[in-house]
């Protein structure tokens, strides 16, 4: 209904489900495409790999706890992760400002250079282009990737089943208010710092000790709340998740309170909600518990056969209330 | 988090039930004035926990529902304008005009930018000086100090590119409006705990003894409304009405005199249209003569624009309690978050919207709520 | 209608001529005017709205508040209504 394109279509809610639906589907409609996960699951001569790509266009470039040549090569790795696999190979395209500092530009290949060995990716060809001043802000960054994925893991989205059982891998909402109070600098000097790191190596963990995940996703964009929604429609069950069982950061809640923003719908940029069979539910816990990106995992739901595609939240107080995706992004508010 | 973490601690909700029941005998109709504490209501489930021995009616405490439609018609010239850098909090960029909202004009092009404190204007307002910085003040009682200092502050600096564009509500005028109403069901009144820490509760003396409801100034934390719903409840179980302040960290009966002043020394009272309620006779506020330079609507010479409003939208009734959004025929239809008819369905804490966000009925299948597992 | 939130005052200091402060919730600091509420002190807590101190939170009411509540847990209880899992 919107005739053109608004923020919220790029803020992972439910106008970018519009978007991709009425847009874009009915064009590219293909078996590997509509699954709509993480990555695409690609087959040639009996190898299984998953490719995936994404932009990164995060305000402000530099924000504590990283930068977006950072943030690009850990999206990126972390959503080919999410396949089970393992990450090998990275494409990397600029779209720079003209009078875009260079020095500023040296900083983000060393951070981006730093992340990919950290993550053992290697960045294998690459692309830039120069637009006029005006014409984007500052610098935007594409990568695409491609990993190597075990024949035997069939983890995604649509494999989920009643019983089981819902685990995130650490304090929500870090990312999303380290740059929004960031972005805010006339009211906010927080040390909220962005939770921004590779997953690779934390999947690999729980996988070791318990191959049949059924699914796995980083919740960025939208936060868990839109990650939760997705699985719940993806494979057609309901979830009930435990308000009080949810990590968050004594100061990402404050600057919630403050800001009145929802946590459940802030981008996290280091964190997964892995889905797994009840039976096997703490072995893998533990195992993220000792993983030093999972040590503060938990337990934070299930999957319930009945509402199916629905979230269900209960409250402190014990009463289930209905967690919906926003339409776009939400703003900072004042009542 | 010290003074909020207590205020929400389940044993305190029990034992306050408990309270409760050791008193309740019949149903009680009973509204909350503020859209913050409908925001809690519905987050935590209160409705839901009081189902069967409370009606809760939402009130119209929430000025991004309540704000008239030509001024967000209004703003939506002012920033249109070239050379303008448009500030509000975020609740405004979404609300519905005729034809347009902030959010999709920025799309356009526009310098709409979104502040915390209006401090933050009067900031932006020195640091371009070539442009014209306008701030749009919205909100009550609460909000209204705030927004006068910056005009104050303004006319001290000589900053002449700042300006307010103000549409400004009380609440007590917008109280006797629906209690008066022939068809009013309210019996008692949480009113709204911020706005009384501003202008305490005197001005709600007349009203508790002309109309027979008790009155209770509540906090926004859970267990704050329900001590206050259970002070509400006493009173009517032994046909009472006083005023009985629950929110005792913040109320106190004068309010802030500091703030009180500032906001007299630049704001004049007057009549105010209430989106979906009509102009209701001194319920808003304008800025003085003394500070007229600083005003928005009289530096943009506004031009008459025709305002328009969805028909569909019953956001009159709901905002009286009249009516709940669930009820209403487009209500999850064509009227939702992200096609918004009316301002309720806008606001995080607009009725309309808070029901959608947490309460919205799937379907025929209702979700039955499980409280005791 | 009013997002306000206490938060812990942590420095006071003018600018542009107006007593400011900053303030402390749990590790997030915003700048705030403190303007209507000239006696607050260093490590009293603050109710914010929209950048501004409403109030200075009443420490020793929120303690009367939580007592009273607290008392309640010892009326005996006819029939409590189990919403702890």
């Amino acid at each position: 209904n919107h005739k053109t394109i608004q923020l919220a279509h790029g803020a992972g809610g439910l106008l970018s489900m519009n978007l991709i639906n009425e847009v874009f589907l009915p064009y590219f409609s293909n078996e590997s495409l509509n699954r709509l996960d993480d990555f695409a699951l690609l087959y040639s001569d009996n190898k299984k790999l998953a490719f995936t790509t994404d932009s990164y266009v995060v305000d402000p470039i530099f924000f504590p706890g990283g930068d977006i040549g950072e943030l690009a090569i850990y999206g990126t790795v972390n959503d080919l992760s999410m396949s089970g696999g393992v990450p090998l190979w990275i494409s990397v395209s600029f779209i720079i400002e003209e009078g875009f500092p260079i020095d500023d530009l040296k900083i983000i290949a060393q951070s981006m250079k730093r992340a990919s060995d950290r993550s053992n990716v290697r960045i294998v060809t690459g692309d830039t282009k120069v637009v006029p001043r005006g014409a984007c802000d500052k610098i935007f960054i594409n990568t695409s990737g491609i990993a190597k994925v075990s024949q035997k893991y069939s983890i995604s989205g649509y494999n989920i089943k009643a019983g089981d059982q819902i685990i995130l891998s650490g304090t929500i909402a870090d990312h999303g208010m380290a740059v929004m109070t960031s972005r805010n600098n006339l009211s906010f000097e927080s040390e909220i710092c962005s939770d921004l790191s590779p997953l690779n190596d934390l999947v690999q963990c729980i996988l070791n000790i318990c191959p049949e995940v059924h699914a796995f996703r980083d919740p960025t964009r939208g936060g868990i709340g839109v990650t939760l929604n997705e699985f719940a429609r993806q494979s057609q069950v309901g979830i009930v998740i435990r308000d009080n069982k949810i990590p968050i950061h004594e100061n990402v809640r404050g600057a919630c309170e403050v800001l009145g923003i929802d946590p459940y719908f802030v981008a996290n940029e280091g964190k997964l909600i892995a889905v797994v069979p009840n039976m096997y539910s703490e072995k893998v816990l533990d195992a993220m518990r000792d993983h030093p990106l999972g040590k503060d995992s938990a337990i934070i739901g299930e999957v319930v056969s009945n509402h199916p595609s629905t979230v269900v939240i209960t409250t402190l107080l014990g009463v289930k209330q209905i967690l919906d995706i926003p339409a776009g992004d939400q703003l900072p508010r004042i009542c | 988090m010290k003074y909020i973490d207590e205020f929400r601690n389940p044993i305190h909700a029990i034992n306050i039930l408990k309270q409760i029941d050791a008193i309740w005998t019949k149903p009680h109709m009973i509204m909350e004035i503020c859209g913050g504490q409908t925001h809690t209501i519905m987050k935590y489930g209160i409705d839901q926990l009081l189902a069967g021995k409370v009606e809760l009616i939402h009130g119209p405490g929430c000025p991004v529902c309540v704000t008239p439609i030509e001024s967000i018609d209004n703003a939506l010239y002012i920033a249109s304008l070239p050379d303008v850098i448009f500030t509000s909090f975020g609740d405004m960029l979404r609300v519905p005009g005729s034809h347009n909202d902030l959010l999709n004009l920025r799309s356009q092009g526009a310098d709409i930018r979104i502040v915390y404190s209006p401090l933050e204007s009067l900031q932006i307002a020195r640091k371009n000086p070539d442009k014209q910085v306008v701030f749009f003040a919205i909100g009550f009682e609460t909000t209204a100090p705030g927004n006068a200092m910056t005009i104050f502050q303004a006319k001290k600096e000589g900053l002449s590119n700042y300006s307010v564009l103000v549409s400004h509500v009380l609440v007590p005028p917008a109280l006797q409006y629906i209690l008066s109403a022939p068809s009013n069901r309210v019996q008692g009144i949480l009113a709204a705990g911020h706005v009384c820490t501003i202008n305490g509760w005197k001005e709600y003396e007349t009203i508790t003894q002309k109309y027979h409801v008790p009155i209770v100034p509540t906090g926004f934390e859970p267990i704050d409304i329900l001590d206050g719903i259970y002070k509400v409840i006493k009173q009517l179980e032994s046909g009472d009405s006083y005023i009985d302040n629950q929110y005792l960290r913040s109320v106190h009966k004068e309010g802030n005199i500091h703030a009180q002043e500032i906001v007299h020394q630049v704001f004049d009272v007057c009549d105010q249209k209430w989106r979906g309620l009509g102009v209701i006779p001194a319920s808003g506020m304008k800025i003085r003569q003394e500070y007229s330079d600083f005003d928005a609507e009289l530096r943009f010479e506004y031009k008459d624009i025709s305002s328009y409003e969805s028909s569909e939208c019953i956001s009159s009734l709901i905002l009286q309690g009249l009516k709940k959004p669930s009820m209403c025929a487009v209500f999850a239809k064509e009227c939702t978050p992200s096609h918004p008819l009316g301002a309720p369905m806008v606001s995080g804490e607009g009725v309309c919207s808070a029901y959608y966000k947490y309460q919205r009925i799937v379907g025929s299948e209702k979700i039955e709520v499980m409280c005791d597992q | 209608m009013c997002l306000a939130v206490p938060g812990k005052v942590i420095d006071i200091f003018k600018e542009n001529g107006l007593s400011m402060g900053r303030v402390d919730y749990s590790g997030t600091i915003a700048k705030v005017c403190l303007e209507y509420v000239p006696e607050i002190q260093i490590g009293q807590y603050a109710i914010v709205h929209a950048g501004f101190a409403i109030t200075i939170l009443n420490e020793e009411l929120a303690e009367y508040t939580l007592s009273t509540w607290e008392q309640y847990d010892k009326l005996k209880d006819k029939q409590s209504p189990d919403i702890l899992s």
